[in-house]
């Protein structure tokens, strides 16, 4: 990763791309964007850091057009850009890769990166010079992908280079990436960073969003901090350090998580040579596994080697092919609804959009949606609105969910309080099985930090606590017991002690015997 | 060889079974235009009832024929503008304002016919679009009078097929429709008005179901009354999902519905006069229902179908 940082000697003698002066919005009584000043210069990676919520994005829409800026000025290769157009932003020389990508499924990658570049009454779209153009720039940038693929068959990495692409392709100067690595895998974040280097060293200019202080600090020349709507601070990143960072994001300093030993009890969930999962690369094949009460074990792994089988055999969602899942001592595959309704399982979905929340819900709504709480908020099949909104009010409270109260829409919760609102669906009805499939995914510090407490209290209060996450420091500080999961065959679970941040690595890559050998 | 089986050798059989394809077609494509757009327009049945109506009426009163299409074509637009104002910029839900749109269509189609010829018992006819021979073709055996003995109509009809696939899928105009049905944000961040986009559809799609109307009036009958459309507006909308979205099957769908219904006429009066004619009236919607069910199963429908749009917000 350190070697694609870019190069940013004599930064000062650059030309200033992009300047925002005294930038300002506000959403009713919100103050999200407050006097931002920014500039950014020829070739540089510029890392833009902060909180959920704290303005980041907001700043960007307003560079990209989705908004208008209540107040300030901004310019372009020293021309004043007109507010509130995407299209004037295209033509600035801006380009923005959305943090959801903007990619229609059902179209072709050619067909989504060649709209809007021709004028709409043209007879005919010049699909073959598209074409070639396009093949032009991924050779150019090595950004490989097919330009007749639907977008619906590529993969995560696959469709953020069409992203890229899209933006180039419209011949941008300037490109924002926003939390451009949450949903990549480690090979296709060292695959992305080689991209902006190369991007940077043809003198682009990158905005780059994330979460993750040591990504930031690889990829990026020039660090900014936003903090409840304002710059904290600018850093150049050579010169700091992810805990410095992590404080003047937070605004105090960020609690190391501390795990106490574990005092594991009975097995609580097992599997017995199990094989899971249909097709694709994301299958089990001969996995044991035990999870005791009183401990967390964790799963490390890449991406796609199997976890979202093992979360749904653990989660009674699918019954495995082979071999036996017991839970409790009984069948998991039977019947996960009663189970549920015992309040004793629990889970944490990696896709919170998908299967954690209904957006279009209130958050009260959200908050007893699980089959334990709907039960306990209802009498003779009505829904005792008052008690639930109570409830949810106290979730809102007790896990600092950021709101306008119970009444809100879900879906414009932040995801990490979306996050908090899961945790504490999950947590008031004290399940004994969590299994929290990449629980801080996409979470600011803090919130990650908050996440990780509620799991290692819930193991303290007795639950067994099966984590399932990709970032490795996660499952190193919270874990009792580590197995890493590659193509779909789970290693045998250590103690977290006894293994060693390499250790783990060439287990995520397959390498089993040397790991065995080395000890 | 049998009735039911000589009818299928009949010339006149598959030239009807093209006549009842022809406003199917015209509306089926209006109806695409719109749900490509991502917005359902059930203002359909409506329309082509002001369509049959307008159309009627133009040429009754002295205009020619063309310019009755025409009229008929911009008062589908009006319509489409009315449905696409409430549904686009203002996100109203799309079925309630389709129906909203037929009702109030039908009302005033018959509420002004009324008005206009108050004392009229039956209804007064026109001089319709004639049937035109290409020579030589038109004398071929079977699909002879079929295709090449038609109203100009009709051949409009199969013209637009070729130039609505052609637009969609060729052109940038097409591409940026598509994607505001898959996916509107995505339209919106490389510089697409999606409002823009998807309220021509939507008039556009309402002229061509206006048109569908005036067909009826205009070439197939000389007269315009009240239950002339009898569901076809809802057939199209059956027939949008029987085509997958997609113009070249929507014309197959259309001729298959035609096929059906011609034949169904014609065995009526074959077979024994014991069956109530009734069964007979509900075979092509059987069928139709049959096919549909077979075809949609695998049917990828626009993602943003029904969704509406507003600036700023994820979706």
């Amino acid at each position: 990763m350190s070697e694609s940082g870019a190069p940013f000697v004599n930064e000062a003698a650059r030309e200033v791309v992009l300047r925002v002066a005294g930038g300002t919005k506000r959403f009713g009584d919100l103050v999200a964007n407050d006097d931002i000043s920014l500039e950014l210069r020829r070739g540089e990676v510029l890392g833009l850091l902060g909180e959920n919520g704290a303005g980041k994005t907001t700043l960007m829409s307003i560079l990209f057009g989705h908004y208008v800026a209540d107040e300030g000025r901004i310019e372009a290769f020293g021309e004043p850009l007109p507010p509130g157009s995407p299209r004037a932003a295209i033509a600035a020389g801006i380009g923005m890769v959305h943090q959801h990508f903007t990619l229609a499924d059902n179209l072709s990658v050619l067909d989504n990166i060649v709209l809007g570049s021709e004028p709409m009454w043209r007879l005919r779209s010049d699909l073959r010079g598209a074409a070639s153009r396009l093949r032009e720039h991924s050779r150019r940038f090595g950004l490989d992908v097919h330009p007749d693929a639907l977008i619906g068959e590529l993969s995560v990495g696959e469709r953020q280079r069409v992203e890229i692409l899209k933006a180039l392709y419209r011949s941008a100067r300037i490109l924002i990436l926003d939390e451009p690595t949450a949903v990549l895998t480690l090979q296709e974040t060292e695959s992305l960073f080689r991209t902006l280097g190369q991007m940077a060293a043809q003198g682009l200019s990158i905005i780059f969003i994330s979460h993750k202080l040591d990504e930031v600090i690889a990829a990026c020349g020039r660090v900014m901090v936003l903090r409840a709507g304002r710059v904290i601070g600018e850093r150049p990143a050579t010169g700091t350090n992810a805990s410095r960072l992590a404080e003047m994001i937070v605004g105090h300093e960020v609690p190391a998580t501390r795990r106490s030993a574990a005092t594991p009890g009975e097995p609580v969930f097992e599997l017995r040579g199990v094989n899971a999962g249909t097709g694709g690369r994301d299958r089990l094949h001969d996995v044991d596994l035990t999870v005791r009460a009183r401990e967390i074990v964790g799963v490390a792994g890449v991406a796609g080697n199997g976890q979202g089988s093992l979360a749904r055999v653990a989660g009674g969602h699918a019954a495995p092919t082979r071999g036996q899942a017991l839970l409790f001592g009984e069948d998991a595959s039977r019947s996960s609804a009663s189970r549920d309704a015992r309040g004793r399982v629990a889970r944490i979905p990696d896709d919170r959009h998908a299967l954690g929340i209904v957006s279009d819900l209130a958050l009260w709504e959200n908050a007893i949606l699980d089959t334990a709480n709907r039960r306990r908020f209802a009498r003779f099949g009505i829904i005792r609105r008052r008690e639930a909104k109570a409830f949810a009010e106290e979730l809102i409270e007790r896990f600092d969910i950021r709101c306008r109260g119970p009444d809100t829409p879900t879906g414009l919760l932040s995801g990490g309080n979306m996050q908090k609102l899961i945790l504490g669906r999950v947590f008031s009805v004290r399940p004994r099985f969590i299994i929290a499939n990449q629980p801080t995914r996409g979470l600011d510090v803090g919130a990650a930090a908050y996440v990780r407490k509620c799991l290692l209290e819930a193991r303290d209060g007795g639950a067994a606590v099966l984590v399932i996450s990709e970032d490795l420091d996660e499952t190193l500080s919270i874990a009792d017991r580590i197995a890493v999961v590659h193509r779909g065959r789970l290693s045998p679970p250590r103690a977290a002690e006894s293994l060693t941040r390499r250790e783990i690595g060439l287990l995520m890559a397959g390498q089993w015997d040397t790991v065995r050998d080395a000890r | 060889m049998s009735e039911p089986l000589e009818i299928l050798l009949t010339a006149s059989f598959w030239a009807a079974a093209v006549r009842i394809a022809t406003p199917l077609v015209f509306g089926t494509l209006g109806e695409l235009v719109c749900e490509r757009a991502g917005v359902l327009n059930l203002g359909i049945e409506g329309i082509m009832t002001a369509g049959a109506m307008v159309g009627w009426t133009s040429v009754y009163m002295g205009a020619d024929l063309w310019t009755g299409v025409l009229l008929a074509a911009t008062c589908g637009a009006v319509f489409g503008a009315l449905h696409a104002l409430l549904t686009v910029p203002l996100g109203l839900s799309q079925h309630v304002v389709g129906l909203g749109v037929t009702l109030l269509a039908s009302s005033l189609t018959y509420f002004s016919y009324r008005l206009l010829l108050p004392g009229a018992s039956t209804p007064p006819t026109i001089e319709a679009f004639q049937p035109m021979s290409v020579p030589g073709l038109s004398e071929l055996p079977l699909v002879g009078e079929a295709l090449f003995s038609q109203t100009p109509m009709t051949w409009l009809a199969l013209a637009l097929i070729l130039v609505a696939a052609y637009v969609l899928n060729r052109t940038p105009m097409g591409l940026a429709l598509r994607m505001v049905g898959e996916n509107p944000q995505a339209a919106e961040a490389q510089g697409i008005s999606v409002n823009a986009v998807r309220m021509t559809a939507v008039i556009v799609g309402s002229a061509l179901m206006a048109i569908g109307g005036a067909f009826l009036t205009l070439a197939a009958f000389n007269s315009f009354f009240f239950t002339m459309v009898q569901g076809r507006g809802w057939v199209c909308i059956a027939l949008v999902v029987f085509a997958s979205w997609r113009p070249g099957k929507a014309l197959f769908g259309a001729l298959l519905y035609g096929l059906f219904d011609a034949y169904q006429v014609r065995l009526q009066h074959a077979v024994a006069k014991e069956i109530p004619y009734q069964l007979f009236l509900m075979t092509p919607y059987l069928l139709s229902i049959l096919a549909l069910i077979l075809m949609s199963r695998r049917a990828t429908y626009p993602q943003a179908l029904m969704k509406p749009y507003r600036r700023g917000e994820r979706g």
